[in-house]
């Protein structure tokens, strides 16, 4: 997997611990995410592995009671001081969500949401945004001549798909998948995967699945997260056909979970 | 299963076509009420209704008199209502929604603007004149202004305090309906789906970018409603214009919001109050035009909700 041109860590985390007031929902996790590569969190539900992801974007600044304590980095700058700008972050960072949530507009200001956010542009460098960012999420030729119609009226594997364009569209570092295909049936969770597949080629994507085949199908690297531990991390094929965990063993097996 | 005791599916129908049937009723009685208005209020008043009655202003003779002073105090009422109490309601809303700190201090806000929808209006009235209308004596009195700039006569007039005008009318109403506002604004906004807001978020948008661009969009249809309805309700107030000192008798139209004013519910309860028949009618038909006026703005709004409806 530590192939020559993908040895960069794009994410470090050094007993990272994280809690919701009293409740302690991550326990020092350490771990790094290699730049242009997927890794997958998986583990039993409430084990904190979308905790987890949830700071990094540092969503979990919305939530009062929510705090942490650690070390979690970006290209070695910390993301967790008072000091930094999450707007800043959240545009290197970008964060599909579980259930598909286009913004009730059209096809074309969904994608060009982000990038009016961040830059000045004219309406020709936005055309290009827009179809640049479709193409890669694999829906340019679905939607191509209807983009000024609402996003509502897609399917909801077009949407969840017309979600990923839109994190794409501000051209992110780090791509979060929040279960990104559970609320979808299996073509589409089919087309998910193979464009997260396409995407590690320009991306670094960490990808939180309830699915452990998808797992295996998708990622380079598994974490299994349980009760707010970081049980094992190592490379996908390992993981699945030889892990060294007794715990991990029986969560692939399905013994538990 | 079959072991286990059956609910009878025919006492099931009975009860369902009970209750609808009890619907149905109830809301008969409502619209029953409505019709009994208009047409006790139209046989009153339909032979006073002519264009005249639009055109002519307060008078001693009902044959003369009148709503035209009403109708112009109305429309300029309602416009500073509006203009004052949907800005101030909706920003409150979206402080207390999407910024403000849940804490002691918010709910005890929250607890006191739910009350304030309770207060009688009356209250409103006598607040607007000791704030409004004298402005606590501080400078003169409401005939004796110490601080005049302008011409009266025209548009460009100020003066303090702002004694019994068309704007302490407005700003009174504005309190009277301020509470239903931000209450129904905060509805409006915490209907948006938190989804939305986190999209938004995660896209490096700023709190502000995501309530004007994803909250706001979504919430207005909503916003709306609320507003229409409770602008309405102060279009037909009466008790606080009466008492920040709203005329009975009035023959002109106002030139500025400085200016003597009188309203359609003012003018209604003046004619009702007034020991000759013929002045009953003309009370009837100047509740038929306050309808009316009701029914335009209220037509208006509806149109706007739609359209924003369509747009999201």
């Amino acid at each position: 997997m530590q192939d020559s041109n993908s040895t960069d860590i794009v994410l470090r985390a050094k007993n990272f611990s994280a809690w919701y007031g009293e409740f302690q929902a991550l326990h020092n996790i350490t771990m790094n995410v290699p730049a242009k590569n997927v890794t997958a969190l998986i583990g039993p539900s409430g084990c904190g592995k979308s905790t987890f992801l949830r700071w990094i974007n540092r969503m979990n600044d919305m939530i009062a009671i929510a705090h942490c304590d650690g070390v979690l980095e970006i290209e070695n700058k910390s993301i967790l001081n008072k000091s930094i700008d999450v707007v800043a972050l959240r545009r290197r960072v970008g964060m599909v969500f579980q259930k598909p949530n286009p913004f009730p507009k059209s096809i074309y200001d969904n994608v060009a949401f982000g990038p009016n956010l961040h830059y000045r542009l004219t309406r020709k460098q936005k055309d290009e945004i827009v179809e640049k960012s479709l193409t890669d999420a694999a829906l340019w030729d679905e939607v191509k001549d209807r983009l000024k119609d609402s996003a509502l009226g897609l399917s909801g594997g077009q949407q969840q798909r017309l979600c990923i364009a839109r994190a794409l569209a501000v051209s992110p570092d780090l791509l979060l998948m929040d279960e990104p295909a559970s609320a979808l049936d299996p073509r589409a969770t089919a087309k998910i995967e193979s464009l997260i597949s396409q995407l590690k080629e320009d991306y670094t994507i960490l990808i939180v699945t309830h699915n452990m085949q998808q797992a295996a199908r998708v990622s380079q690297q598994t974490a299994f997260f349980y009760e707010g531990e970081l049980i094992e991390l190592s490379d996908t094929e390992q993981m699945f056909t030889n892990p060294t965990k007794e715990k991990t063993e029986d969560y692939i097996s399905g013994r538990f979970g | 299963m079959s072991r286990l005791p059956r609910r009878s599916y025919k006492k099931k129908r009975m009860y369902n076509y009970l209750f609808a049937t009890f619907c149905v009723i109830v809301t008969s009685l409502s619209v029953a009420a409505l019709f009994t208005l208009i047409i006790t209020i139209g046989i009153q008043g339909w032979h006073h209704l002519d264009i005249d009655l639009l055109q002519s202003y307060a008078s001693r003779f009902p044959e003369k008199a009148g709503v035209k002073a009403a109708v112009w105090g109305t429309i300029w009422l309602c416009g500073i209502c509006v203009f004052t109490a949907i800005p101030i309601g909706v920003a409150t809303a979206l402080y207390l929604e999407e910024f403000a700190k849940k804490n002691k201090i918010t709910s005890a806000i929250d607890i006191n603007i739910s009350n304030l929808a309770g207060v009688p209006s009356i209250v409103y009235g006598i607040i607007g004149l000791t704030v409004f209308a004298r402005m606590f004596g501080l400078f003169g009195t409401i005939n004796d202004p110490l601080v005049e700039i302008g011409n009266p006569m025209t548009f460009f007039y100020f003066r303090l305090p702002f004694g019994s005008s068309l704007l302490v009318g407005g700003l009174t109403l504005a309190l009277v309906v301020l509470p239903i506002i931000i209450v129904s604004s905060r509805e409006a906004v915490r209907a948006v789906p938190s989804s939305l807001r986190e999209a938004s978020l995660a896209l490096g948008a700023s709190r502000w970018e995501t309530v004007q661009k994803v909250v706001l969009p979504k919430a207005i249809p909503g916003i709306l409603t609320g507003s229409i309805l409770s602008v309405s309700r102060a279009i037909g107030e009466a008790a606080p214009i009466l008492v920040i000192g709203g005329f009975l008798f009035i023959r002109f139209t106002p030139e500025n919001v400085f200016d003597d004013f009188t309203a359609m519910p003012l003018q209604i309860f003046n004619w009702a109050s007034r020991p000759q028949e013929e002045f009953h009618a003309v009370a009837a038909s100047g509740i038929i035009v306050l309808l009316c006026v009701l029914l335009v703005f209220n037509s208006i709004a509806v149109l706007l909700r739609y359209r924003f409806q369509g747009k999201s």
